[in-house]
């Protein structure tokens, strides 16, 4: 048997193992209160009946089940589906990292190739770069005005710099005898950036961009949170004052989901402009 | 010499030394190289020969003096040096088409991408390539990678062949047949080449001439040895020629010991590093046999 059919083997275990311990976990019975039946009605059935408020496996299965049978309905401003909440998450993170590449591989270029750029760009990269993204909301508020499109900027501002670092210290690290070879061809600097430059740091360009687009999907989160509204931050809040935890587990699955499946394709760009040595 | 191609004139390198001041690679250092001459340049590591051919090259600039090329001063990297370099130095993300397309179209920019092809897979067949076309440089081994490095510098059709101790890293085998056919086509075509040696055998089997360097720093051009074994020589007869042991001793000899005490060597005598000597080591007429000992 290959190694990799024993894994899938011990992860399905895994899975097995964690889904009746939750379901164990969460289907006992607690001490029940003896209480007024009017104050009764205003407790949950926690209180009441020793139920654990905590949904065991089959209940988030089943609100799941329906969330990916009915992804996209409306029903006004605080009860959309799943895949519109996810759509708008995406479209956000996908408008802040575009510009963000937009930015970062040009800028990464100069400073990769100009030693004069590296140290005078230097000192802001490195006091910007640890700034929290969300700190940069309340400006973004103020001077955007639009909390969307604020939501967008903390996602170009937080993965903009792994790109930019990766970018200029893969452009500044290609090997010199390639540079060699494009310059005693007479090849022009313009051509030498696309045709020796760009695929020989390619490979560092898309190790920033793979570590650019994590850290934009763990932030949306929390942007989506304080910006309220609509994406998948708002609806972990929202669910949240709603005390569906049915719904925040869902949510939290496919937050993570959602995450991997960007990492892959980030991965698999990745191996396309990977070369061996 | 009557048709010069490269004339090296009066270049230095200098450096600055770390505790101030400044270090002399070499100095004042002249050479003529003739067209369709095979030069190779000997001495020891950080005599600056690597710094010669990268100035040849248009890589490095010398810190004084000038190198002409066909009449011209040269001004930086061109397309009649081609470089064929010592780590080979291919493009990993092309292939072995790629790579040497890739020169042949840097140099014929209006040719159609057939022609760029047509002419690129020439070359390849000439360094026998052949079928290794689409291949990357990581499937191939050591002796292929430098095969595509010299077809990329041969499809350029270059006036002068620069190469940096192009075989240093193969293994015998394949260092001896790589150069039997650089040693092969650059006799049918002609080529001028400049070539960087550590390998005295080698130098011996390709060269016309041999510069050898003295020790760095401010080292010199010591003298050239003109190869005296005949145009037209086999790798596996050449040892059996009888000026081979005359020339490949003084070769030795200068490795050895000379290139170190060649100041000492030439105090008080006159020293025109314009015009060093020209040796032709042969061998000394045949003297009487020394009867054998007989066996006790």
């Amino acid at each position: 048997m290959s190694i990799s059919f024993r894994a899938g083997v011990v992860s399905v275990l895994i899975l097995a193992i964690f889904l009746v311990a939750w379901h164990i976990a969460t289907s006992g019975t607690g001490a029940v209160q003896q209480m007024d039946p009017e104050y009764a009605k205003l407790m949950g059935l926690n209180a009441t009946q020793g139920k654990s408020a905590m949904p065991g496996p089959l209940q988030v299965g089943a609100t799941l089940w329906q969330h990916l049978t009915n992804p996209f309905y409306d029903n006004g401003p605080n009860d959309k589906g799943l895949g519109i909440q996810l759509a708008y998450s995406i479209a956000r993170v996908g408008a802040g990292y575009l510009l963000a590449v937009l930015v970062a591989i040009p800028l990464g270029f100069l400073i990769g190739m100009s030693q004069l750029m590296s140290r005078a760009l230097d000192p802001f990269i490195q006091v910007l770069k640890p700034i929290s993204p969300l700190a940069w909301m309340p400006l973004a508020l103020y001077t955007i005005k639009d909390s969307s499109l604020s939501a967008i900027f903390v996602i170009f501002i937080c993965s903009v710099w792994p790109m930019l670092i990766n970018t200029a210290f893969g452009v500044a690290t290609v090997r010199k005898e390639w540079l060699n070879v494009a310059r005693t061809l007479e090849v022009g600097s313009l051509k030498r950036a696309f045709t020796v430059i760009l695929p020989a740091a390619a490979p560092t360009i898309l190790t920033g961009m793979r570590i650019s687009i994590g850290i934009a999907w763990l932030v949306i989160v929390a942007a989506e949170m304080l910006v309220g509204g609509t994406g998948i931050g708002y609806f972990v809040w929202n669910e949240w004052n709603n005390l569906s935890i049915t719904n925040v587990i869902n949510a939290i699955l496919v937050i993570g989901i959602v995450g991997m499946v960007l990492d892959q394709i980030l991965a698999r760009a990745a191996k396309l402009v990977t070369y061996p040595e | 010499m009557t048709d010069k191609l490269i004339s090296i004139e009066a270049i230095a390198k200098r450096y600055p030394a770390p505790g101030g001041g400044e270090t002399t690679v070499f100095e004042n250092l002249w050479l003529a190289i003739a067209r369709g001459e095979f030069v190779c340049m000997i001495g020891h590591s950080g005599c600056g020969k690597t710094t010669v051919l990268n100035i040849l090259a248009g890589l490095d600039t010398p810190s004084e003096g000038v190198v002409i090329v066909d009449n011209q001063a040269i001004e930086g990297p061109a397309l009649d040096r081609a470089v064929i370099f010592q780590s080979h130095a291919l493009l990993p993300w092309r292939t072995v088409l790629g790579n040497v397309a890739y020169a042949v179209g840097a140099k014929h920019k209006k040719w159609s991408k057939t022609k760029i092809k047509e002419h690129a897979e020439k070359f390849i067949a000439l360094v026998g390539l052949k079928g290794a076309e689409y291949k990357r440089p990581s499937e191939l081994s050591g002796g292929m990678k430098q095969r595509v490095g010299i077809a990329r510098a041969l499809s350029l059709e270059p006036k002068m062949l620069l190469m940096d101790e192009p075989f240093s890293a193969l293994d015998a085998l394949t260092r001896g047949t790589l150069q039997d056919e650089v040693r092969r086509i650059c006799l049918s075509t002609g080529q001028t080449v400049f070539m960087i040696t550590h390998d005295v055998d080698e130098a011996i089997y390709l060269a016309d001439k041999i510069v050898l360097m003295t020790n760095g720093p401010e080292a010199q051009i010591a003298e050239i040895v003109e190869n005296p074994l005949p145009k037209e020589r086999e790798r596996n007869q050449i040892h059996k020629h009888a000026d081979y042991y005359a020339v490949r001793n003084h070769l030795i000899d200068f490795l050895v010991s000379r290139s170190r005490t060649f100041k000492e060597e030439m105090a008080g005598k006159s020293w025109d590093p314009m015009n060093v000597p020209l040796v032709r080591p042969v061998a000394s007429p045949p003297s009487a046999p020394e009867p054998l000992r007989k066996r006790a």
